[in-house]
């Protein structure tokens, strides 16, 4: 099992394997909406978090096509159809290599791109749990939005139609955890019901993102 | 004698024909009624004077909005459990449908809300649930035309409307926490105290049925047409073959 | 284990996009042997093979086969261009528990190619690549889509070695080849007889017909 995650690490960090685009992305966005906004120090710490996790969002939704388009064309998945490794857990490790390459270096950026923003001090911690307990549902729901668009040809754009919407309660309690926090409020409810999301999220999706595949692979 | 008869395509196309005229002809009874009794035999509002009127297309609009979505994920539901071509196809007629009238819903409530409130939009939790709805129905329908095999298309497009139900229920109690709105309570309601007063409650019904008759004989033109596509490549493709 | 039924297929039928190509198939398979389909273009033997594989499912008949005994090769071979050959092979030997790179490597003549990334092996070398994958899955009943697709003549030789040690060692294969590959004892399976007909000349029909006409 073990083999698949460093299989698909060891892609991405080789030649061509995208890894840091995601990252570079999100520094984009730290620092073009300071130049679409204005340089003002009071706008922009009030509308860092949500910057910050639509920044983050984006970010991830950026590789996601590749998640299992690149093993279909080479006939990889096929080939992981007819191992002793289940589908599910195909689609699980697929999705954790996926977190551990976007969603983690994400996370750990978050805070020098916070700087960029003048997010309040207090907000850091948040920012931090926040962004570590979602990202794993972005990677896990991506999953699932690139297995039901792996046979279709130029997904990229169908893919974020689908999985955008689905990003929806992630963003609002995330954004709404940062926020509180960087108010010096307590954001704790907002952070457990989004860490809800992620283990129902991670819990699931699996399933259904290996059941979409076999459709796919007909 | 079962009622999963009627999900044979043949039987379908023959009692659906039978049916239709019927559906639709009182759907249109039904909203021409509602719709005069409505606008113009009930008394204007103390308060709102007669913008409340447009109650009569914004309520019913939006109720088969949500009703629409609910019939999409009992029939993928059925074609995942039991593979009825109709149950699948009757699923992909509907989100037009209830795409349009979600659109319907969020331009009536435009068009009330500028008098009421001043704007023709906030974000308010309803207002932003109903876009949001907006956006599942894009989703599903994109994939529906993205894919090309139709059993296929049919499979991952139920398996995208039963995830999709689950977020859209998570993003509706999202919305409520993130924005207490301007939006007043339910309509209509189960407890008598909080119902909209007699007269107008009485026309709203009748629009209510209107449009649930509406949306059925919608669905079931869409349904017809969609079976006769399927026939009509499968006799192509038979003659390809041959 | 000499005469034991590794696979067997009795009345099967298969669709391609949802169009039957071909009905009422049966044969089995003892271990030892190999199967080679023929047939033209088009006749079904990609979509007999990704069937037998469990890719997709069975329009009629049944189909009989231990659990986890089998292994695919197709067109695509899924190799990794930007891992080395030894990588490749290491992640299936990983994926399927089994330490037979080395030996897939010497078998297939690869060992002098370890460490070179599969983007710099020429089509040859990639489809000898993916004739080692199946020998590291460890898996008794091979299923090949015409595996000899860009071998040059020695190649096609010492793949048809392989071959005859996987069938000698008790393993089966089924093939579909429209090359002599020297295997005079395999049993050849015609596929013509069996195209599917039209349901209105009596033949299957799938659940769609059964539907829609």
């Amino acid at each position: 099992m073990l083999a698949l995650l460093t299989r698909d690490l060891r892609l991405a960090f080789r030649a061509g394997g995208g890894f840091g685009l995601g990252l570079a992305f999100f520094l984009l966005v730290a620092v073009l909406v300071p130049l679409g906004v204005g340089p003002e120090g009071a706008v922009l710490a009030r509308i860092a978090p949500g910057i910050l996790w639509v920044g983050a969002l984006l970010a991830c939704l950026l590789s996601l096509d590749r998640l299992f388009a690149l093993d279909v064309e080479d006939g990889s998945l096929d080939l992981l159809a007819t191992a002793p490794m289940p589908l599910e857990v195909v689609v699980a490790l697929k999705a954790l290599a996926h977190w551990l390459v976007t969603g983690l270096p994400l996370t750990l950026a978050a805070p020098v791109l916070g700087l960029l923003l003048f997010l309040p001090e207090a907000g850091y911690p948040w920012l931090v749990a926040a962004l570590a307990l979602g990202t794993p549902a972005l990677s896990v729901i991506g999953a699932f939005g690139a297995a039901l668009t792996v046979g279709v040809k130029r997904g990229g754009l169908l893919l974020s139609l689908l999985v955008l919407p689905l990003y929806v309660p992630t963003l609002i309690f995330g954004a709404e955890a940062v926020k509180r926090g960087a108010a010096a409020l307590d954001g704790t409810t907002p952070l457990v019901l989004m860490a809800g999301i992620t283990l129902g999220a991670v819990a699931l999706l699996p399933f259904a993102a290996a059941a979409a595949i076999r459709i796919n692979l007909r | 004698m079962s009622i999963w008869e009627y999900a044979n395509p043949k039987k379908f196309m023959q009692t659906s024909a039978v049916v239709l005229p019927f559906v639709a002809g009182l759907a249109g009874l039904c909203l021409l009624v509602g719709l005069v009794w409505g606008f113009f035999l009930t008394p204007d509002d103390y308060k709102q004077g007669s913008t409340v009127k447009i109650i009569y297309l914004h309520v019913p609009a939006a109720m088969m909005a949500i009703n629409a979505w609910v019939m999409m994920l009992v029939t993928s539901l059925i074609w995942l459990v039991r593979r009825h071509h109709v149950s699948a196809l009757a699923a992909k007629a509907a989100a037009p449908v209830g795409l349009t009238f979600t659109v319907i819903a969020l331009v009536t409530g435009a068009i009330w809300g500028q008098p009421m409130w001043g704007t023709w939009w906030a974000w308010d939790p309803r207002l932003t649930s109903f876009l949001i709805l907006t956006l599942f129905y894009l989703g599903y329908i994109a994939l529906w035309a993205a894919i090309e095999d139709p059993d296929t298309a049919a499979d991952l497009t139920a398996v995208l409307c039963l995830v999709g139900s689950v977020f859209a229920l998570l993003s509706r109690y999202a919305v409520l926490f993130w924005n207490q709105g301007l939006h007043q309570g339910a309509s209509l309601s189960m407890d008598k105290k909080e119902n909209v007063a007699d007269v107008f409650w009485l026309p709203l019904l009748v629009c209510i049925a209107g449009f649930v008759l509406l949306f059925v004989a919608l669905v079931l033109v869409r349904t017809r047409t969609e079976i006769r596509a399927r026939r009509l490549s499968a006799l192509l493709a038979r003659e390809r073959l041959a | 284990m000499a005469e034991a039924v590794t696979l067997s297929v009795t009345g099967l039928a298969v669709a391609r996009g949802g169009v039957p190509v071909l009905e009422g198939l049966s044969f089995a398979l003892p271990s030892g042997k190999a199967l080679i389909l023929r047939g033209p273009n088009g006749a079904g033997k990609t979509t007999l093979l990704r069937t037998l594989a469990g890719l997709q499912l069975a329009l009629a008949g049944s189909l009989s086969l231990a659990p986890e005994s089998l292994t695919y090769a197709a067109h695509a071979d899924g190799i990794k261009a930007v891992l080395t050959v030894s990588e490749n092979l290491s992640f299936w030997a990983a994926v399927h528990g089994t330490q037979e790179v080395a030996a897939a490597m010497a078998a297939m003549n690869l060992t002098a190619l370890a460490d070179r990334r599969a983007a710099h092996l020429s089509a040859g070398q990639k489809r000898r690549l993916g004739l080692a994958r199946l020998l590291v899955t460890g898996r008794p009943v091979w299923l090949l889509d015409e595996p000899t697709v860009s071998l040059d003549a020695a190649s096609v030789t010492l793949f048809a070695g392989v071959l005859r040690g996987h069938l000698a060692a008790g393993g089966s294969a089924v093939i579909a080849t429209h090359i002599d590959l020297g295997l005079p004892e395999a049993a050849v399976l015609d596929l013509t007889p069996f195209k599917a007909r039209a349901p209105q000349d009596g033949g299957a029909k799938g659940a769609f017909d059964e539907a829609f006409s």
